[in-house]
């Protein structure tokens, strides 16, 4: 471990108790970012958030009241650090990393004040093994043995700014802080270590150098995937009123996308729906593996009842589990939900603080903080020897008042991120799912095709512009349509009516309880496309020798291929090939009737 | 341990502000006695402390206060609530005391108001369902136990006369205890004996209730949702009851929030509210759940009147965003005299998908409300056709679509006073989809309009 906490803390004393902001006087030695134990008899935890004349303004992630004055706080002299090791995954934390289970066996149903639980298991047993040998050069990032946790791989790494000799290694069973291995440092001082490793939660971990993401994350969600695809490593804001099915999406990320391990962060939301999330996961499978979801995935709990200052933690306690994920090679995806809620917090602490606010009462410093969270996402090279990469991605929701999209957290965050995935109440109440706007929304992301093209199916571009061209001209009719009438318009412009009803029904829709259409991998995502894009070109071609627009609504293949989201599964390629030869038969009938 | 002081240095209503004695360890959130120079005993409670100051906020207010003459004695304990479960059928006010002249409760046990946040793995997902016998909450947008869901109101719409029905008639279908909590903040006298008469109409023993008044103080509406909801808890978790807390009006206790916020000298954030306001909110709300194991459940039904009738006002708004749906009621259908007035096309309840169905109300549910959903959507859209192109140009099927919307709006939505319970409820529904050709209905499944059809069916015969 890398942070030894020395065993005589500095005392001070409660000099001022406001909400979740304490003031403490008589620190000997303190620094800004320094854990403490606020009361030696409730013992909650605190920060040191700043010093003003030698007096520690600290925010506390437990509630205050009963909290005295003048009572004793112990600093340790090291900063809030979240634990890392093997043992991370499927657990449930709090914001401050917590074992969530692991206190409510302790406290039983509701969360008790002053509990302090490791966050990894120390008894569990892990097998150590090692990947080098006594005498071996390591620096920072290599890896000196793996353990296998659950099915994935864990390397066990050197930690940043530790480099040196390999002085003894062990191997075999052994729990997390027992002896792994030491390392004879420049100075030729001893260091030890064990499987357990510590990390401050507001500095981002360090990495080799960053490269431009270029690799698609999969959603298996189709309008992300052919319209708005974000790449792995790259950054999304999910923006939505309430009831436009944030947590929906986020939940369907959870469960579909192409990641290693997924950090999902409940942050200031809804208890129930994190009980849904908590109930369902452990029984759900990974498509690709059919191993529980459960197995990749860690888990932060601070639901909105919880301390507003733990919420604040919260998401750098997850990217910071996640940046641990992305040093071993992983792709990780963090989803935040909601990112409003974290604002929130930064702004009632802030109140409490009683510093000068700007827009909608947030703190200056909010677009300081959003960036801080948003870039420790990105494709990197990960310290280390060997070409190794690893990637976090971040999709965060962000909740608007009002669903007004030009409030502070909202613009904020669009300076940040590169696609955005605009909810949208209107397609929600028309139960639209998932709701998004495809007007509003965009993908910086447009350096992805190569691996489109080259690892699933040609023409990925060429669709997304043809669909996203028909979308855009049909927003436009429409509002002539309704005055003329459909049927008064020219025939090539029904046409692009009837192509963006016949998508967005009939591709854009997923419904998240239909077996075959909750998850579309990249294959059928373009088959469809293909498919729907054959029927309109098709279309276009007949509609120049006369054929009437009401000729192609009755089509059989156009009742197919309405309808073939649901009824086909991804694996079933060959049925969507079928539909397209059908599609080619009855079109070529139709052609000869009104050739002839 | 109690330190008694004389020095008062501040009052504004409803707070006092004075400097404590160097070697006092004052707690954070406890309780305080004032006693006045006319003798006259009040309650207050710590709301930040210093070395410089304490600030406290007196429940009764603090007019009538002086500096040197009044007494503040600080209790060494945080606001607590006597709670016992022989506080059924009994009226108490915002700190839990009774009101209705009745003998004094004899707690069994005394609870902090606060309580502590529900550890979200131990939260048991909602799935049974309450019946408030209000056809166009049962069927579309069933109360799901354990679930928050508000009443969006406005002003001058029965809200009230809704809450009465919905308190009166509610029911959990099993023969487990359920018991109802009314929780009255910032009531008007009027409105306040309206329900007390309503609810004795019945002679319900199954409602308690906690009346904070508008003339009573501020602080006490910031207490009192507290204070009903931890005798909730009580008797939810530790009694095995189904418990259905309606608190009514959410806009009140916000309004007495920024009152309070802003003698406080806090930083507002939209509209003059803090920007703790949602934080505050959860703390209310997220009190609502089950938990695994354990029999009972706190269902939550929030009213909040929006000011201006504006769904993105910061009170409405803030509680969108953590209750799990809502119900709107509509101006156009109380100008039409329907009543309950409340609009299906924008409520929503979130948690019904999974407590409905054979099991907890009949199979054919979820198929049902879809339908309804989908045929009066539909049907509101050819009334906007009717009135540009008229009735004459409109299809027979259009027609049947004009049919169904006004008997629904007419005998389905407006019910009155009567209950309904599931079953009737349901076999209304059938009879008004009916109007319609069985194509129509495509979002029922083909079995369910087999067994529930109505052949030939009587118009007059659906109410």
């Amino acid at each position: 471990m890398k942070y030894k906490s020395s065993t005589h803390p500095v005392l001070g004393k409660i000099i001022a108790i406001n909400g979740s902001v304490i003031k403490v006087e008589g620190f000997r030695d303190q620094s800004v970012g320094d854990m403490v134990n606020v009361s030696t008899k409730l013992n909650l935890i605190g920060e040191i958030i700043k010093i003003v004349n030698k007096i520690a303004v600290i925010q506390c992630y437990e509630d205050t009241s009963g909290l005295k004055l003048n009572a004793t706080v112990e600093n340790y002299r090291y900063p809030l650090s979240m634990e890392l090791g093997p043992g991370m995954l499927t657990m449930i934390y709090d914001g401050i990393q917590r074992p969530l289970e692991k206190i409510a066996e302790i406290s039983g149903d509701f969360i008790a004040r002053g509990l302090r639980v490791p966050a990894i298991d120390r008894r569990k047993i892990w097998e150590f093994h090692p990947a080098v040998n006594p005498g071996d050069y390591v620096s920072e990032g290599d890896i000196v043995g793996t353990v296998q946790e659950l099915s994935l791989t864990h390397n066990i790494m050197v930690p940043p700014g530790i480099s040196g000799k390999i002085v003894s290694i062990n191997s075999g069973d052994m729990r997390v802080e027992d002896f792994a291995y030491s390392i004879e440092k420049r100075d030729k001082t001893i260091e030890k270590f064990s499987l357990l490793t510590r990390w401050p939660i507001r500095k981002a971990r360090p990495y080799k150098k960053r490269f431009i993401p270029s690799k698609p994350l999969i959603t298996g969600a189709r309008v992300f995937d052919l319209l708005f695809p974000v790449a792995q490593g790259g950054v999304v804001a999910v923006p939505g009123g309430f009831g436009t099915g944030k947590t929906v999406v986020q939940h369907s990320l959870a469960k579909f996308a192409d990641a290693d391990v997924i950090v999902y962060i409940g942050c200031g939301e809804r208890g129930n729906e994190m009980a849904d999330l908590l109930n369902s996961f452990p029984s759900l499978e990974d498509p690709k593996n059919h191993r529980p979801l459960m197995d990749r995935t860690i888990m932060i709990a601070n639901t909105s009842n919880m301390p507003v200052s733990a919420r604040e933690a919260s998401i750098f306690a997850g990217i910071t589990m996640a940046e641990y994920w992305r040093d071993m090679g992983k792709n990780v995806l963090l989803l935040a939900d909601s990112t409003s809620r974290w604002a929130e917090a930064l702004r009632e602490l802030s109140g409490r603080l009683e510093e000068m606010p700007t827009e909608g009462g947030y703190p200056a410093y909010l677009a300081t903080r959003l960036s801080n969270f948003y870039e420790r996402a990105g494709f990197v090279q990960v310290l280390g020897k060997g070409n190794r990469f690893g990637s976090i991605t971040i999709v965060g929701s962000v909740s608007p008042p009002g669903g007004d999209f030009s409030e502070p957290v909202t613009t904020n965050t669009k300076r940040f991120v590169k696609a955005f995935w605009a909810l949208d109440a209107r397609l929600a109440y028309a139960r639209h799912y998932p709701a998004v706007n495809w007007t509003d929304s965009y993908s910086l992301y447009d350096n992805l095709e190569e691996y489109w093209e080259e690892n699933i199916e040609k023409g990925w571009q060429d669709a997304r512009k043809t669909v996203n061209s028909i979308l855009s001209k049909a927003d436009q009719l429409e509002s002539v349509a309704k005055l003329i009438g459909t049927e008064n318009l020219p025939p090539d412009q029904q046409l692009t009516l009837l192509m963006a009803t016949v998508i967005k029904d009939g591709y854009l829709i997923q419904n998240s309880f239909n077996q075959n259409d909750m998850y579309s991998s990249p294959l059928k995502t373009m088959r469809l496309a293909l498919l729907f894009l054959k029927f309109y070109h098709k279309c276009e071609k007949l509609i120049k020798i006369g054929v009437p627009i009401f000729r192609f609504k009755e089509m059989k293949c156009l009742n197919a291929l309405r309808r073939a989201r649901l009824d086909f599964h991804s694996n079933e390629v060959e049925k969507m090939t079928q539909l397209g030869n059908e599609m080619d038969d009855e079109f070529s009938n139709l052609e000869k009737q009104y050739r002839s | 341990m109690s330190i008694s002081y004389a020095n008062i240095s501040s009052i504004m209503d409803p707070l006092v502000y004075m400097k404590p004695l160097p070697n006092h360890n004052i707690k954070n959130g406890s309780v305080v006695k004032i006693k006045t120079k006319d003798g006259e005993i009040r309650t207050g409670q710590v709301l930040t402390v210093s070395k410089d100051v304490v600030v406290i906020q007196v429940v009764e207010g603090s007019f009538g206060l002086t500096l040197g003459t009044t007494q503040v004695t600080f209790l060494d304990e945080v606001f607590k609530v006597g709670v016992s479960r022989e506080m059924m059928g009994r009226r108490f006010n915002g700190i839990g005391e009774p009101i209705d002249g009745g003998e004094p409760i004899l707690p069994e046990v005394l609870l902090d108001i606060n309580g502590e946040p529900m550890n979200p793995v131990t939260r048991d997902y909602p799935r049974d369902v309450i019946q408030t016998g209000i056809s166009s909450f049962d069927t579309l947008n069933t109360l799901v136990r354990g679930q928050k869901l508000p009443i969006f109101s406005g002003q001058g719409l029965p809200h009230n006369r809704l809450v009465a029905q919905i308190v009166n008639n509610a029911k959990v279908r099993t023969n487990e205890p359920f018991v109802t909590i009314f929780c009255g903040i910032g009531l008007l006298a009027e409105q306040a004996l309206y329900f007390q008469q309503k609810f004795e109409e019945r002679g319900s023993t199954k409602v308690i209730s906690f009346i904070n008044l508008a003339s009573d103080p501020t602080i006490e509406r910031l207490l009192i949702p507290k204070v009903a909801l931890t005798t909730a808890e009580f008797l939810a978790f530790q009694h095995d009851m189904h418990v259905l807390v309606v608190l009514s009006d959410i806009t009140n206790y916000a309004e007495a929030l920024r009152e309070i916020s802003n003698v406080k000298g806090e930083i507002p954030a939209r509209k003059g509210f803090p920007g703790y306001m949602y934080s505050d909110f959860a703390s209310i709300y997220e009190r609502a759940g089950r938990i695994k194991g354990k029999k009972g459940s706190i269902t939550q039904i929030p009213v909040i009147s929006m000011p201006n009738d504006d769904i993105t006002h910061p009170i409405p708004d803030l509680t969108g965003y953590i209750t799990e749906g809502q119900i709107v009621l509509s101006r156009d259908y109380h100008q039409q005299g329907l009543f309950p007035p409340i609009y299906p096309l924008s409520s929503l309840s979130r948690l019904m998908k999974d407590a409905i169905g054979k099991e907890n109300t009949r199979e054919d549910h979820a198929d049902l409300s879809s339908q309804l959903y989908a045929c009066y959507s539909k049907a509101l859209e050819i009334r906007e056709l009717e009135s540009i192109i008229g009735t004459e140009s409109l299809s027979e099927i259009d027609k049947q679509y004009l049919t169904f919307a006004n008997l629904f709006e007419q005998n389905f939505i407006n019910q009155g006073d009567s209950e309904r319970p599931f079953e009737k409820t349901f076999n209304l529904a059938w009879k008004l989809l009916s109007i319609m050709d069985r194509s129509e209905l495509i979002r029922v499944k083909r079995e369910f309009i087999e067994k529930y059809y109505v052949e030939n069916v009587d118009i007059n015969s659906i109410y």
